[in-house]
């Protein structure tokens, strides 16, 4: 009878923890620069079905975390984007190109990345894919790392372009397999502690993951600057980072796993806004 | 000079006699706090901004002194009391002798 008193009295407690310890999405509006009014909460894509409403990881921050992103003054990845605007227009390689030789003004990327990535030629391509592609076969310069700041840096500068604008990646026709391919990752779970992207982004989103607020793992703010790194931090290096947390061998940047893992993500996205370059913890 | 130095400064463009307007300014610099050493265990010597300077029409608003401790793009953020139209002038000095100036102008209606 005592035994039974105290363990019902544990369970109590841990149900009180556990209701206590859930704090969603809070109710701030995101407006850049006092114009920008970006969408953060929107119904979700009608393939998830495990989510009703989508909100962008900016709801999830702390407030201290959220007012960085309001003005591009204050918004640290926009040092990485100014020496990127730098690079665009500067020669580099063999063949006496820029980006700027080809493409013009960088406005004209308005909209790419909102789409990005897509399936060219039965390939699933990447911004950083397009980026090297350009470097390597038109300019005659050596391609970058994937997560390198000069690389992440023209991911930003180019999707910056697009901010504001809904998500909107194709997930039919010739990005099915892809899609399919990313949805089967997202939902296995990985590594010693068995987790899977949807254990946490999906089912826990809102609960702490001891210190951290679990947001939906929305990327539609991505290449992200991360306090924590003090740097901008690509998609692919922050699907490394929480398989890894898994305690799993992950894939690597630039493998076809994270590129169709990135296109499933991204869709999970499909109406948020981009907020290129995003700022979080 | 030393690599990917450059001064960023937001000021309002327009302002009302008496207000209060907030200025923000951030310089991208490593700091180099001379605390470090390299990989052969020499010691990197320091380079930082050591002294930032805010002036409205010749009239310092601000005269600040860095150590090494600040981290890298200082950032300072402060207010002013606007009384004319005039011109902010905001000077960083570098350790290794270079000056950095830029000019914002505010008109008071």
């Amino acid at each position: 009878m005592t035994k039974k008193a105290i363990s019902l009295g544990i369970l109590a407690l841990a149900v009180g923890a556990g209701s206590g310890a859930y704090a969603g999405p809070d109710d701030d509006s995101l407006v850049i620069n006092d114009e920008l009014e970006m969408v953060t909460e929107t119904a979700a894509p009608a393939h998830m079905e495990g989510i009703d409403t989508i909100y962008s990881g900016w709801r999830f921050r702390t407030d201290e975390t959220q007012s960085l992103q309001l003005d591009d003054f204050d918004n640290p990845a926009m040092l990485t984007v100014d020496q990127a605007i730098d690079a665009y227009s500067e020669v580099d390689g063999s063949e006496n190109e820029s980006c700027a030789s080809c493409h013009g003004d960088v406005e004209s990327f308005a909209g790419l990345s909102a789409a990005m990535p897509k399936v060219k030629d039965g390939n699933l391509v990447t911004l950083e894919d397009e980026i090297n592609n350009c470097r390597s076969t038109r300019m005659g310069a050596e391609e970058w790392k994937w997560s390198g700041q000069d690389m992440q840096g023209m991911v930003a500068l180019i999707g910056l372009q697009s901010r504001g604008m809904p998500v909107d990646v194709a997930i039919d026709g010739d990005a099915a397999p892809f899609w399919e391919k990313g949805k089967e990752i997202y939902y296995t779970r990985y590594g010693q502690l068995e987790l899977s992207c949807a254990s946490c982004h999906e089912e826990n989103y809102g609960n702490m993951i001891r210190a951290d607020h679990l947001s939906q793992g929305q990327i539609n703010g991505f290449p992200t600057y991360r306090l924590k790194q003090a740097r901008l931090i690509s998609r692919h290096n922050r699907f490394r980072g929480c398989i890894r947390d898994t305690r799993a061998h992950t894939f690597a940047e630039g493998s076809d796993e994270f590129r169709a893992l990135e296109l499933y993500v991204l869709s999970r996205s499909n109406g948020l806004s981009v907020e290129t370059p995003a700022v979080r913890q | 000079m030393a690599d990917g130095v450059k001064p960023r400064v937001k000021v309002p463009k327009q302002a009302s006699a008496g207000d209060t307007i907030t200025i923000k300014t951030l310089i991208s610099h490593k700091m180099e706090s001379g605390q470090r050493k390299d990989k052969e265990g020499n010691v990197i010597p320091r380079s930082i901004i050591n002294r930032f300077v805010a002036e409205f029409n010749g009239e310092t608003v601000i005269d600040v002194t860095l150590e090494p401790a600040i981290s890298t793009n200082p950032y300072f953020e402060f207010e002013a009391v606007v009384p004319e139209s005039g011109d902010f002038t905001f000077t960083w000095y570098d350790d290794d002798g270079d000056v950095y100036t830029t000019t914002k102008s505010i008109s008071v209606g």
